[in-house]
């Protein structure tokens, strides 16, 4: 300020004064003692802890800060100098500038930590010091390890998915969306059963997230039970085992069903016969005469349960004769369809007798005269359903078509060369269980749902393909056989990670 | 020859005496150590005498006076200065000044010949002073502190001032008063030089927490030691062992 003024300012040049105890000559300071003589002097240290226990467990890698947090963490990293200087006490007294590891052999079981602290001493001086603060390590095995290494099938809440239909293409579904959001990361055991999925978990918390999870991405009803595994008299403290049963409602995509008579009556008199084609946390049926659509929630299903009149695996082929359009493509929901009359044949019948059917149905927009297209024989079919029994008077179709076919040879080629693998959960299958139920049918089942993930884009959105690593195109598959068989485009698939050349990841 | 000792273990020395060149000044003592330290040094030159100023036993800090002259604050009492009056040199003119800071020993620092004072002081008491001790005043600060009387402290033949003080200022100073002046501390780096330390042109009494350094260092500036002063700044000092009396 006086610059600006303009007066004349004298320069100060510091002067050199003799250290009071020593006698070197240094620049004054505070206490007018060299920064030797202050040293050794004054301890900033002093009070300081210099060795610490702390306690590790060998099998989770992780520190134990009391009373019962573990905090895993590696060798030098981060987090342990963190915990390190959590662990040491009156740190507040002195200003913690700088903290390194110092390295000691591993087995050692020594950790050093070279501190830097300051401190105010004398009258104003702060003196800066480093210092070493050695750790012993301890091995102490943490509750949960011990848990474990007591009883390695030790759980504490289990989920039992399970849904009564003779097929397994729910599960093949579920297990691919459960691996794309990694819902069963924490499940300690996952064994496949009759009908169903068991997933274990160490925590009630885990399990319930679970059958959240599954509540959203399927129509279920739940119920859980608990079953008391220990007392401890003097805290009170219960130890429980929870189950939570999981039911899936047993209609899947491309079921017919019928509804029942109430049920048809409170969705607006929708046609008996409805056809679901999506199977969500909720349940989209589809009248396939008249095109209306409706959305059956979990709850709402499971007040009036009815179970599918016929299932997919007994879709039957026909042959579509002649198209006649009804009305232009509508779109339902998010997928296009256009009514149609057709004539169809049997694929058995076809070239053998002369048996036609005329039916309506919603695939006018993908459906030409000479494809192939899946559907229910009811004309030939025997049901022995009590709720179609309930209407009387009713027209039952003799044919209701669900969806295009492709060729069955045509796709058993493409299958073998097919661009993309799908990962799959490490169950545990139980022998006993598996001895009955044919190994060659899960296959085919298998085979099927692949062909699904092919043909049906929203189905893909909700799993992870991922690319197979030794694809090579091979010539027979440049084949033109009039139709085309939907493939997977290559931007869907995902890069596996992996850090070898083999890469991780089970194959299909 | 420099003393250490101490005030009822306080090593203040400046506080409670004010040595000159014709007479000590020594404050009322708990114990008659203190008082017989300085009687054992000076007994046979110049009178020691026991007194109080306004009652209180701070008298190195109130009173500031020289061989010509002593000037004590408004506060004292009649008897005190009648006590003073008949204690000293007939020669010595005692005078009590009002003056709205009190602290004479703090404000003023001077020798036979030289003072400088707090650049606050009335502008009478300055003529006072130029009259009663004798001296060429000097308005001055030391390292920018205004209590030059606490700051530093000179006789006749050197002078030693706070640690903190440029080389430019210390050039000024010394051309000021004509002595050679050093930087440096006592009482183990106290900065309060005039609180830890009294001193005329043979001997000096410091506070017992004076290290070797300080004490060498002040028998080198005040010349107690006949010894040739050399540069002191430029001396280097080995560690020197601490003895203590």
């Amino acid at each position: 300020m006086a610059e600006e003024v303009g007066m004349f300012r004298v320069q100060q040049t510091m002067g050199s004064v003799l250290c009071c105890r020593c006698g070197i000559l240094m620049a004054p300071n505070a206490a007018n003692m060299c920064v030797r003589c202050l040293r050794s002097e004054v301890d900033i240290t002093e009070g300081l802890q210099k060795h610490v226990i702390i306690m590790y467990c060998p099998e989770c890698e992780s520190y134990l800060q009391p009373p019962k947090t573990w905090i895993k963490a590696q060798l030098e990293s981060k987090e342990l100098l963190a915990f390190c200087i959590k662990r040491l006490k009156n740190l507040s007294k002195v200003k913690l500038v700088q903290a390194d590891f110092v390295w000691t052999e591993p087995h050692s079981k020594r950790i050093k930590v070279k501190l830097r602290v300051q401190k105010e001493v004398l009258n104003g001086v702060v003196l800066e010091q480093a210092y070493v603060v050695e750790y012993v390590v301890q091995d102490l095995m943490c509750e949960s390890c011990s848990r474990v290494q007591a009883n390695p099938d030790q759980w504490v809440a289990s989920v039992q998915l399970r849904q009564h239909v003779s097929h397994r293409r729910t599960f093949f579904y579920l297990e691919q969306v459960i691996l794309k959001h990694d819902a069963a990361a924490r499940a300690i055991k996952i064994k496949q059963m009759d009908h169903g999925i068991d997933f274990f978990f160490s925590n009630r918390s885990h399990g319930v997230k679970f059958v959240e999870f599954i509540g959203k991405v399927s129509p279920i009803k739940s119920r859980h039970d608990k079953q008391l595994v220990s007392h401890d008299t003097k805290s009170n403290n219960y130890n429980y085992k929870y189950t939570f049963s999981v039911e899936i409602c047993p209609i899947c995509r491309e079921d017919l069903i019928c509804l029942p008579p109430k049920v048809a009556n409170s969705l607006g008199n929708l046609g008996p016969l409805v056809l679901c084609t999506k199977v969500t946390n909720s349940i989209v049926l589809l009248d396939p005469f008249t095109l209306r659509y409706t959305f059956l929630d979990a709850e709402q299903y499971w007040r009036a349960p009815s179970k599918a009149l016929l299932t997919s695996r007994q879709l039957v082929e026909y042959i579509v004769l002649d198209v006649e359009p009804v009305s232009s493509e509508v779109n339902v929901g998010s997928s296009k369809y256009g009514l149609a009359d057709f004539q169809v044949a049997r694929m058995s019948d076809f070239g053998r007798n002369d048996n036609i059917f005329t039916v309506r149905a919603h695939l006018g927009h993908l459906l030409n005269p000479g494809d192939r297209a899946l559907g229910y024989d009811l004309y030939g079919a025997n049901s022995n359903d009590s709720e179609l029994d309930k209407y009387k008077g009713l027209n039952i179709p003799e044919v209701i078509l669900v969806k295009k076919s492709y060729d069955e040879e045509q796709r058993r080629r493409r299958g073998k060369n097919r661009q993309w693998k799908l990962k799959s959960l490490n169950m545990e299958v139980d022998d006993t269980a598996r001895g009955r139920v044919d190994e060659e049918k899960l296959i085919e089942e298998f085979e099927k749902f692949t062909f699904d993930v092919e043909e049906d884009k929203e189905l893909r959105s909700n799993m992870s393909l991922y690319k197979k690593k030794d694809y090579q195109p091979s010539d027979a598959a440049s084949m033109t056989d009039g139709e085309d068989v939907p493939l997977v485009p290559l931007e869907e698939l995902l890069e596996e990670l992996g850090l070898s050349e083999d890469g991780e990841g089970m194959s299909e | 020859m420099a003393t250490r000792l101490q005030f009822e273990n306080s090593c203040d020395i400046g506080v409670f005496a004010k040595l000159t060149n014709a007479y000590c000044l020594v404050g009322i003592g708990g114990s008659e150590n203190f008082y017989s330290t300085f009687e054992a040094e000076l007994a046979d030159v110049i009178p020691v005498v026991k007194t109080s100023i306004g009652g209180t036993r701070i008298i190195g800090r109130l009173c500031a006076g020289n061989k010509n002259g002593l000037l004590l604050p408004h506060t004292t009492t009649d008897q005190e200065l009648q006590h003073i009056r008949d204690s000293i040199p007939d020669q010595v003119v005692v005078q009590r000044i009002e003056e709205r800071l009190s602290a004479l020993g703090n404000c003023i620092a001077c020798n036979d010949h030289v003072a400088l004072t707090h650049t606050d002081l009335d502008k009478e008491t300055e003529e006072l002073i130029a009259d009663v001790l004798g001296v060429e005043v000097f308005r001055q600060t030391v390292a920018g502190n205004i209590l030059v009387g606490s700051y530093c402290a000179f006789s006749n033949r050197g002078g030693l001032v706070h640690p903190h003080t440029s080389v430019e200022d210390l050039d000024e100073l010394s051309t000021l008063l004509q002595v050679p002046l050093v930087a440096g501390t006592v009482n183990r780096g106290s900065e309060v030089i005039a609180a830890g330390l009294t001193v005329n042109d043979w001997t000096a009494f410091c506070g017992s927490d004076t290290t070797a350094t300080e004490l060498s260092v002040i028998e080198s500036v005040f010349k107690l030691r006949e010894a040739q002063p050399t540069a002191i700044v430029d001396e280097m000092r080995k560690s020197l062992i601490d003895s203590y009396v």
